[in-house]
């Protein structure tokens, strides 16, 4: 039997369009049914994490096969993918039930939000180079309108410029898709993959090697490395809290990370100096995002900026290239995902109890909402990298797989970076949480602070305990989850023989 | 000779969201990359002397020079999403003109980059 593949991208467009005509009748009825098929796919997506163990699974759209048809592909990265987007996904929308109480017209949100899963689910099952984009694309439309949804003028100024540069990174990738189409005849990934590899060394060297500078800049672009960074720390901090958890914790690992991994390793193929400019476009979004972030006194913009510096680890541990080094980035996105994600919906916490962002206004917090503080403590020290958390064996991991290949600076420039991260991470536990109130305002302020709606704390506790149990549990996932997803990507273009049996 | 026209529209478009300051001139900006994208494909798909890729009963498909139907197929799809880009952006652009009263940029300042 084929695999129903096509479902990931169905429930999602179904429940998107009838969550808008329900909505109109009942307003309640918005957030169930986005629940409702959230769930559904996150059901479905940690069944397709175990089918995908079993070998490649394709599914070709109206039964064209895969060389003349667009067909959908599974492989164990895309399990993983699957699992993280619709994880993350279910959890904010559980947030948000509570959160979002205070906009209005609020059956809009739950649409755009459902649109939004759509699209990564999309991005990440498609095997076609031309459907990528046009995921890629309604991912960042819903994403645009969801950052503007305030309306106030900070969310629309951060909004317009997520949007102009986003469009440009957007438009920079159709181009680079038009030149390879172009030299290969074809937008199959698995046929783009042979005739590039049957091509190699003659004149479609430097057409491609065209191609993969446009690729490289726009995806470069949405994950928000270094040079390319400027509108996340607008857009992420101003978005809704459940939001900008979307947006740091997938989003931009979806956008970024995941497609320029796929069209890169799997499509292009990796070369030295594509590795090398990968490495140092991670170490600058490194140490820039981490010293940048010391120096911020919003809560949310200091996680955006921690976001920056943390997508960096991720692209030096694939630009190694090797499998530890590969399978270390996976299992750093997975545990990023999770902790930056559970500070955003922290921040979002604290802000719908105290209404503010800024550090220097809180003070003490813990005491009064102790779910809140046990959850971001945990949250905090995961990202930093402390024992025997998740994010400390991924860095652990990442550092050898760095060592391994020889890269000492490199290395130790890691470790440095991550005792920032420990700093700056204390600095907010010690300012909103266990600080004692300094002043009148501070006193005040912590007197009408209440613990946080019980949908709120539900889901920072499930992302918490996720945090806890994959840092004990850190070796079996590690052997069985993120090596194979790193071998789909170091195999290269062997997928394409399984997808194209009879091909060249 | 149309690469050029296409890469020149490109640059074009691509200097007037980096450099332009009134919003609706970097709009246009976006809108001159897209078309200069979409131009792109249909360059890509143009054959001297094909002719339509329609068949029709008694022809011999391998002899007959077709024109490539596919680029078209994809710039559709592309102005599709380009239109809704477009809309999404001067929406914005509108709300933001009735919340500062202003489209210059460099006065749209406040959050700090």
């Amino acid at each position: 039997m084929i695999y129903p593949l096509y479902m990931f991208v169905a429930i999602g467009l179904c429940a998107a369009f009838s969550i808008l005509v329900a909505g109109k009748y009942r307003e309640w009825l918005a957030p169930v049914a986005a629940i409702a098929a959230s769930g559904i796919l996150l059901v479905l997506s940690i069944d397709a994490a175990f089918i995908a163990r079993s070998g490649l699974k394709i599914y070709p759209m109206g039964n064209w096969l895969p060389p003349i048809g667009i067909c959908m592909m599974l492989d164990n990265l895309t399990g993983l993918m699957l699992v993280i987007v619709n994880l993350i996904g279910l959890v904010s929308l559980i947030y948000s039930v509570s959160y979002i109480k205070r906009f209005t017209s609020t059956v809009y949100y739950y649409s755009l939000f459902m649109l939004m899963i759509t699209g990564m689910n999309g991005v990440v099952i498609t095997g076609d180079l031309f459907n990528l984009y046009v995921f890629l694309e309604i991912t960042s439309i819903a994403s645009y309108g969801l950052v503007a949804f305030g309306v106030e003028s900070e969310e629309l100024e951060a909004a317009f410029k997520y949007m102009v540069l986003s469009s440009l990174a957007s438009a920079f990738i159709f181009l680079a898709i038009g030149i390879i189409f172009i030299k290969t005849s074809t937008l199959n990934m698995a046929d783009i993959a042979l005739t590039l590899s049957n091509q190699a060394g003659t004149a479609t060297g430097n057409a491609v090697l065209f191609a993969s500078v446009m690729f490289l800049t726009g995806f470069a672009f949405k994950a928000a490395l270094i040079p390319f960074h400027s509108w996340l720390p607008d857009a992420h901090p101003s978005a809704p809290a459940p939001v900008s958890s979307m947006l740091s914790g997938v989003v931009i690992k979806v956008l970024g990370v995941y497609a320029f991994a796929r069209v890169f390793f799997n499509i292009i193929g990796i070369t030295p100096v594509i590795m090398n400019i990968l490495m140092w476009l991670g170490i600058f979004s490194m140490i820039i995002g981490a010293v940048l972030a010391i120096r911020q006194t919003d809560l949310k913009r200091l996680l955006a900026y921690s976001s920056i510096s943390q997508v960096g680890y991720i692209f030096i541990g694939l630009s190694l290239a090797t499998p530890l080094g590969i399978a270390a980035a996976l299992f750093h996105l997975f545990n990023h995902s999770i902790f930056k994600s559970l500070l955003f919906l922290n921040a979002g916490a604290i802000e719908y109890a105290s209404g503010t962002r800024s550090m220097d206004k809180m003070s003490g917090i813990s005491s009064k909402m102790p779910i809140t503080g046990a959850t971001s403590l945990v949250g905090s020290l995961s990202i930093a990298g402390v024992p025997p958390l998740n994010g400390f064996w991924s860095k652990l991991f990442l550092v050898i797989a760095i060592f391994q290949a020889g890269k000492m600076n490199v290395g130790i420039t890691c470790v440095v970076v991550s005792v920032i991260t420990l700093a700056y991470f204390l600095m907010v536990q010690k300012n909103i949480f266990f600080k004692k109130p300094e002043n009148a305002e501070q006193e005040a302020a912590l007197e009408n602070i209440k613990e946080v709606p019980f949908s709120m704390s539900l889901s920072m506790i499930i992302l918490a305990v996720i945090c806890i149990v994959s840092g004990l549990f850190f070796a079996p996932l590690m052997s069985s989850v993120f090596m194979p997803a790193a071998k789909a990507l170091t195999d290269g273009s062997a997928f394409a023989r399984m997808i194209i049996p009879g091909g060249f | 000779m149309l690469y050029i026209l296409c890469t020149t529209l490109l640059a074009i478009g691509v200097y007037a969201v980096l450099v332009k300051r009134n919003m609706i001139k970097k709009i246009v900006g976006l809108c001159i990359i897209d078309y200069a994208v979409n131009f792109f494909y249909v360059v890509a798909g143009y054959k001297v002397n094909a002719e339509a890729p329609i068949l029709s009963e008694g022809m011999d498909v391998m002899r007959i020079n077709f024109v490539d139907p596919l680029p078209q197929a994809l710039i559709l799809t592309s102005i599709v999403i380009g239109l809704g880009v477009t809309m999404l952006t001067v929406a914005i652009a509108i709300r933001l003109y009735q919340k500062y009263g202003t489209f210059d940029t460099d006065e749209i300042r406040r959050l700090k980059g």
